[in-house]
């Protein structure tokens, strides 16, 4: 007797979300079946990889990344062309860390401003990623998502402490809009319930139950973006069907097994190639939970996992 | 858990008139409310319907779906005018389903019609013996009814076994006995069977303002061993928000402080 692939049948589909405008634009989310199984149902749209920039030197990231970008780094307008025009990056996350209270402080004014510069340079969709300090995001991500008006970006990230001004600011300029939570299952629903009481559409709407780093609690972020997975397509969950953000590189490039080097710990073998490996399997296990977008660092990391995704699509 | 909207009855004053007058403004009305306060079925109850039957439950039937954008329950014990219904039944949001079948001989025509129509049907654990005694006999009386089903050509799939809700007020015992049949009709077939219950009867005939709490304790126990459908009153938002947070004891909901509110 032949053999008949035993099939599940879901009752819920993951929302499709574009951004960006003109020929770039793209789109994630629309599947209606768990990551990969295209046998079991549709996949309309392809995970995406955006390339992460920040707006002021990267100090902070270690050398393996730090010198992809040594020629561009000084200026996020000349990174994120580089991204572009070099890379081939399908889209860029500007992240304004330089606006934090404690990494240079930076205006509001002066954020935005990048925001315009770097918008007016690309045609690739631009993600615009506060400082993750709650107070300060409120006042930034507003002036950004002004600055950024008809470019039909996405911001982020809004959370329990800051999401009204923020979710007003993405309605008002049109943009599309991240609810993060901190690992924690019924938090991201409840975030995502008082967002869209607000009147924003669960549509526009992108879920990132906060990622972790390989070894520093990766199963964690795993399991909480599966059971968001499993509630939108079997439990048909409305509020849990926004597609899932992996910001997957801040994580990574902070933790030992990217920072020590192969002459202190020799048995952990070259550093550059670990730190690749690094980023790149915390990725695709992200992918394989359900992440439909990813941000990451390293080149070579970026191009192992769209290898991945060219397979398993 | 499926919810069948129970308000569009000709036991209802206010729903039998505008029956009578073919008056569609205050049955829609119900429809929808029903609809948006989440009934997966909109239950309409003819009842015997003996004259003109048939031009009733068309009727019924085109009013009710222009509005609403779900399956019907049809409940009539009238062949023709379930015919009627069922002719016109938009399929398009789900399948009907019919109000009921059961172990007596004028009931078996019932699955005629769904096999004919395509459409899904409860079967009532109730025979020509009067009221089944206890589990034991339901189940009995289950297996008749599916055995039929077989010959006629309804899958198992598309039955709804319904245990027979008696009022807890005069037989007491039975409200144990149709909670332990919930479980065991499961056990009848694998893809377990599905199960219905018509939920208010459990309540019938004990003072008014007890109604609805007897009404959603019960449901909360039945729930508890898999029930898989309700005839029930959508618009009871205290059954509503009980049903709500059992499906979160039960892992059907994920739960979230405003999951009363979804």
């Amino acid at each position: 007797m032949a053999y008949t692939i035993p099939k599940e049948t879901y009752s819920g589909k993951v929302l499709g979300l574009e951004f960006g405008k003109g020929p770039k634009a793209l789109k994630v989310g629309g599947e209606n079946t768990l990551p990969f199984l295209s046998f079991e149902g549709n996949i309309p749209n392809k995970p995406v990889i955006a390339y992460e920039i920040q707006d002021i030197l990267p100090e902070d990231w270690p050398d393996t990344v730090q010198k992809q970008y040594t020629a561009v780094s000084d200026n996020p307008v000349k990174w994120a062309q580089f991204c572009q025009n070099d890379l081939k990056a399908q889209a860029v996350a500007l992240r304004l860390i330089g606006t934090h209270p404690d990494r240079g402080n930076r205006s509001s004014e002066d954020a935005a401003k990048t925001v315009k510069d770097v918008l007016s340079a690309i045609e690739i969709p631009l993600i615009i990623l506060g400082s993750n300090h709650i107070e300060k995001d409120a006042s930034v991500l507003v002036a950004a998502a002004e600055a950024a008006s008809g470019y039909n970006c996405i911001i982020g990230k809004a959370q329990e402490g800051n999401y009204k001004t923020i979710v007003a600011a993405a309605l008002a300029h049109n943009h599309k809009l991240i609810a993060m939570s901190e690992l924690d299952i019924n938090l991201a629903k409840q975030l995502n319930i008082l967002i869209t009481q607000m009147g924003f559409d669960k549509e526009r709407l992108i879920t990132d139950p906060m990622c972790s780093a390989l070894g520093y609690g990766l199963e964690y972020t795993y399991s909480v973006m599966e059971r968001i997975r499993l509630a939108a397509l079997l439990q048909n969950d409305a509020t849990m069907q926004p597609p899932i953000v992996g910001d997957v590189g801040m994580y990574v490039w902070k933790v030992k097994e990217t920072l020590a080097s192969g002459a202190d710990i020799p048995q952990w073998g070259a550093l550059e190639e670990r730190g690749i490996l690094w980023e790149a399997i915390t990725a695709t296990a992200m992918l394989t939970a359900g992440a439909n977008l990813l941000i990451m660092r390293h080149p070579k990391a970026v191009e192992t996992v769209n290898k991945v995704i060219e397979e398993l699509v | 858990m499926l919810i069948i909207g129970e308000k569009i009855s000709i036991i209802a004053k206010k729903v039998r008139e505008a029956m009578m007058n073919r008056d569609p403004k205050p049955i829609q009305e119900l429809a929808e409310a029903q609809w948006r306060a989440g009934a997966h079925f909109i239950d309409v109850n003819t009842g015997p319907a003996e004259e003109k039957g048939d031009e009733l439950m068309k009727w019924m039937v085109e009013i009710i779906q222009e509005k609403v954008h779900s399956p019907l329950c049809l409940d009539t014990t009238n062949p023709v005018a379930l015919e009627a219904g069922l002719k016109f039944h938009n399929n398009q949001w789900g399948r009907a389903l019919i109000n009921s079948t059961s172990n007596e001989p004028e009931r078996f025509v019932m699955l005629e019609l769904a096999a004919k129509y395509n459409a899904q049907v409860i079967g009532l654990t109730l025979g020509k013996g009067g009221i089944p005694a206890d589990a034991e006999e339901r189940c009995g009386i289950a297996a008749e009814i599916m055995a039929r089903a077989a010959e006629y050509g309804v899958s198992l799939e598309d039955i709804f076994l319904d245990p027979l809700i008696l009022q807890v007020c005069t037989m007491q015992d039975q409200a144990r006995h149709s909670i332990k049949a919930i479980k065991m009709f499961q056990e009848l077939n694998d893809p377990p069977m599905k199960t219905v219950v018509g939920l208010s009867n459990i309540s019938n005939g004990v003072p008014k303002t007890m109604r609805s709490l007897i009404d959603r304790t019960y449901l909360t126990l039945l729930m508890y061993e898999g029930l898989t459908a309700a005839i029930m009153n959508p618009l009871d938002k205290e059954i509503m928000d009980v049903l709500k947070t059992t499906n979160v004891f039960l892992g059907k909901t994920l739960y979230a402080h405003s999951y009363l509110e979804m």
